[in-house]
């Protein structure tokens, strides 16, 4: 009954948005409050139905109901609550489900709080974000329906795929989605903007909420799912260049272009037709990334299933949507009217650049995934482009990015000094100078460029130090009033500081981890020990141990620094009967923000096991960058002026040109 | 500066990123793209010593030897040819005998195949998309494979 429900709420929600979609966008055109009003209550029937959906398929997955085949082949009633509950989306029917849920919920969100946007903008806004959800409708109930029944149902269920089983699971895929469909809102603006064929400041204003927001779950799915490869793949690799990584950072670097150019629209009403495009990719890269990862084009963990219908089908949405986009901007975009003119040497230029090389990195990730699935569909060539491609050339693009971007935030707007601004990060200069001849100094080994990272690391997160400290007058001022300036100074600009000074977290963890971890393989027998980076690994053997669905051979290690007990590691390899099949669950000890890494390989006869054995310096600081871009983005978020709304015209005329830089 | 020259600077500066970029890409694509190759591929296109591509089969059951520790060898063939292939580390969780596996790395003098990475990108019921259409090619491609990876279940390991 209860699966029936859902299936029957998922048909009614896919009318609704077919509703949504035509009539909101008809009285828009014709001027007509009353289709244009019907938006609102559509865009709350279709959350309605589309939770209640969602909601059936969630009891499903919790109570066990093995009649559905899609909680059959994906769950089993011995595993852990949490696990049962995030299995709805570890398959492919209960991923799409959850992309349609997300999408409801921001469709409904505009729908509650745009009552300060103009009518037509909020009714054509709506209405396309009413297609995106038919379309995927559509897509669930014809190739991918989770509701389906199988005639006797099995007793047991087929489980979770073991490496999915893990907490990291429980927020990775919601979290991306969040980002990805963030970014449909963002898409539905900008078409909305080409079909009324006006965009102006209060546009950008209202948009970049939502980029802001999409920007942030984005970059956490995305350190939430490299930290999960670190652990669970028991490689101690955090990013490995695969085609599923890629689909999701292609539209964060889109995205993060796109959170730059709207600031640079909302300010100076310039780069307006720019910024729609990147709106567009935006969207676009999050749709390709869907296609890569659902289509069963890449074989990978993400490919819960390969059914060549289904990615016809996703890449006729592919086609549709992004062709029609661009179509429609190529021929509406010459009407929107360009603003603000501003020298090269500027805030504005600092953003251009920013978008310039984001922009060119992320092209080099687009070409690099997808040229081997197009040389593959035209010559029959298989090739891999790997580490070494995007070394070679999302290094060098990204390396000017970062050593540009502590100057942005100090050049004034439309006209900046770049001498003046090169002056206050003379500290930032030599302190990252410092950092390259210490890392020179205390390296043996590791390669010669490595420090030079270490250098350009340390140089953007000393940046945004100097951001804050300029606009305070830290030691320049009395304490009092520096403290005082500090609580005045508006939430976006301590949001820059803390996402820039992120990046350079991040950057740092980064370099330090591949130019000085080292790695230790060997088999060992009980009372034999291990040395790394100082440390002492010694063996003392391996017991059994049972766990709700899977069995457990645990390796028991004490680690020793200079003779003294400093803990215990204990990794495991995991047996999972349900589908026989083994996964390596690694054992991490945090030193600071360096870690030991230990995983276990299968027992050999004699007793010996082999073992993984890594030292990662700084490896934390890869993702405490990512939280610190989280928490950058949240500050942002809550700055005074995304909340009050667009002002008044009136008051922005006052003093157009005359704006102070902040 | 003019409005004419400042559009000129930001078109050439575009236009000089771009330039690099592509750059950047044609000579990585010139030095780092790795071929996929079936034992049968690797006779036919003479590929010769130190040339880095993946080799694809199937692991020949009772090839695999283990000798001092974590030194393994064993061959991979797809039912025509077979190729030595000779490693040095921790196996992947679902690496078998008489299973699909990707290797990659570079020939020898002697003709074994110096693998550095072992790919499991496989569980149970899965083969690896490259080696299918490899064993396909050569004619040994079994029904069961084909059934077993048509199992709704088909996660695979990165």
């Amino acid at each position: 009954m209860i699966p029936e429900l859902g299936h029957y709420a998922l048909m009614l929600a896919l009318g609704i948005a077919l509703i949504q979609s035509s009539m909101p966008i008809i009285g828009a055109r014709t001027r007509d409050p009353l289709l244009m009003s019907m938006a609102t209550p559509a865009a709350l029937a279709h959350f309605a139905f589309v939770a209640i959906a969602f909601a059936a398929l969630a009891e499903c997955y919790v109570f066990s109901d093995f009649s559905v085949l899609n909680v059959f082949e994906n769950s089993n009633s011995q595993m852990p609550l949490i696990y049962r509950l995030t299995s709805v989306w570890g398959n492919h029917e209960g991923s799409m489900m959850l992309w349609v849920s997300i999408l409801a919920v921001f469709g409904a969100l505009v729908a509650l709080f745009g009552n300060n946007l103009p009518a037509t903008l909020k009714a054509n806004a709506l209405g396309v974000q009413a297609w995106i959800a038919a379309a995927f409708e559509l897509f669930i109930l014809t190739t991918s329906n989770p509701f389906l029944r199988i005639p006797n149902a099995p007793f047991e269920g087929r489980d979770l795929n073991p490496i999915l089983q893990d907490p990291g699971l429980a927020f990775h895929p919601p979290m991306l989605y969040l980002g990805y469909v963030g970014f449909s809102i963002t898409f539905s603006f900008a078409i909305a903007a080409l079909l009324e064929g006006r965009i102006d400041a209060a546009w950008a204003r209202w948009v970049r909420p939502w980029v802001l927001g999409a920007w942030m779950c984005l970059t956490l799915g995305i350190a939430g799912g490299s930290y999960w490869a670190y652990y669970e793949l028991g490689w101690g690799g955090f990013w490995f260049w695969d085609p599923v990584e890629n689909a999701s950072l292609m539209p964060w670097l889109a995205g993060t272009a796109l959170l730059h150019s709207a600031l640079v629209m909302e300010k100076r009403e310039a780069l307006k037709v720019w910024t729609i495009l990147l709106a567009i990719l935006a969207f676009s890269l999050s749709l390709i990334g869907t296609f890569l990862v659902r289509s069963g084009v890449l074989t990978s963990v993400h490919a819960f299933a390969v059914d060549p219908r289904r990615g016809v089908f996703i890449l006729a949405i592919l086609v549709i949507f992004i062709g029609g986009a661009l179509a429609l901007y190529a021929w509406r975009a010459p009407l929107l009217k360009q603003g603000g003119l501003f020298a090269p040497i500027s805030r504005e230029g600092a953003l251009v650049f920013n978008n310039l090389f984001l922009v060119c990195a992320c092209a080099t990730v687009v070409v690099g995934t997808l040229y081997p699935l197009a040389l593959q569909a035209l010559n029959g060539d298989k090739i891999s482009v790997g580490p070494p491609f995007f070394n070679a050339t999302f290094g060098p693009l990204f390396i000017p990015l970062m050593i540009a971007m502590p100057f942005g935030p100090l050049m004034g707007w439309k006209r900046g000094d770049l001498l003046g601004a090169a002056q206050r990060l003379l500290v930032a200069a030599l302190l990252a100078a410092v950092a390259v001849a210490a890392s020179f100094a205390i390296s043996h080994g590791g390669p010669v460029l490595a420090p030079f990272g270490i250098g350009v690391a340390v140089f953007v997160m000393a940046g945004a130090v100097t951001d804050i400290v300029e606009r305070t007058m830290v030691l320049r001022l009395p304490f009092h009033a520096t403290l005082r300036r500090a609580r005045g100074l508006p939430r976006s600009a301590w949001g820059t500081a803390f996402a820039h000074f992120g990046i350079g977290a991040t950057l740092f963890g980064i370099v330090a981890v591949t130019a000085w971890g080292s790695e230790r393989i060997a088999e060992i027998k009980p009372t034999q020990s291990l040395e790394i980076a100082g440390y002492q690994v010694t063996f003392d053997g391996v017991f059994n141990r049972a766990g709700p669905n899977y069995r457990d051979v645990v390796g028991h290690f004490t680690v020793r620094r200079s003779g003294r007990i400093i803990g215990v590691m204990a990794p495991s390899r995991r047996t999972f009967p349900a589908r026989e099949m083994a996964t390596t669950e690694a054992a991490l000890m945090s030193r600071g923000v360096s870690q030991l890494y230990l995983s276990l390989g299968d027992a050999n006869k004699d007793g010996s096991v082999p073992v993984r054995l890594f030292f990662k310096p700084d490896v934390l600081m890869i993702w405490l960058g990512a939280l610190l871009m989280f928490c950058g983005g949240a500050l942002s978020l809550s700055d005074r002026r995304l909340r009050v709304g667009a002002p008044r015209p009136a008051r922005a005329k006052v003093k157009p040109a005359l704006q102070p830089a902040e | 500066m003019t409005r004419k020259q400042r559009r000129l600077v930001l078109i050439g500066g575009s236009l000089g990123v771009l330039a690099v970029a592509v750059t950047l890409m044609l000579n990585a694509f010139r030095d780092s793209i790795v071929f996929f190759n079936s034992p049968s591929d690797v006779l036919e296109r003479h590929v010769g010593p130190g040339t880095r591509i993946r080799l694809g089969g199937l692991v020949k059951s009772g090839s695999l030897v283990r000798s001092d520790g974590l030194r393994i060898h064993f061959d991979v063939t797809d039912g025509k040819t077979e190729i030595p292939v000779a490693y040095r580390g921790v196996l992947p969780d679902l690496f078998r005998e008489g299973q699909g596996v990707v290797a990659e790395g570079a020939l020898d003098n002697a003709g074994v195949f110096d693998a550095d990475t072992i790919l499991a990108k496989h569980d149970e019921t899965y083969m690896p998309k490259e080696v299918a259409d490899a064993l396909k090619k050569s004619g040994h491609w079994k029904d069961d494979y084909a059934q077993r990876a048509a199992l709704p279940v088909s996660g695979a390991s990165k």
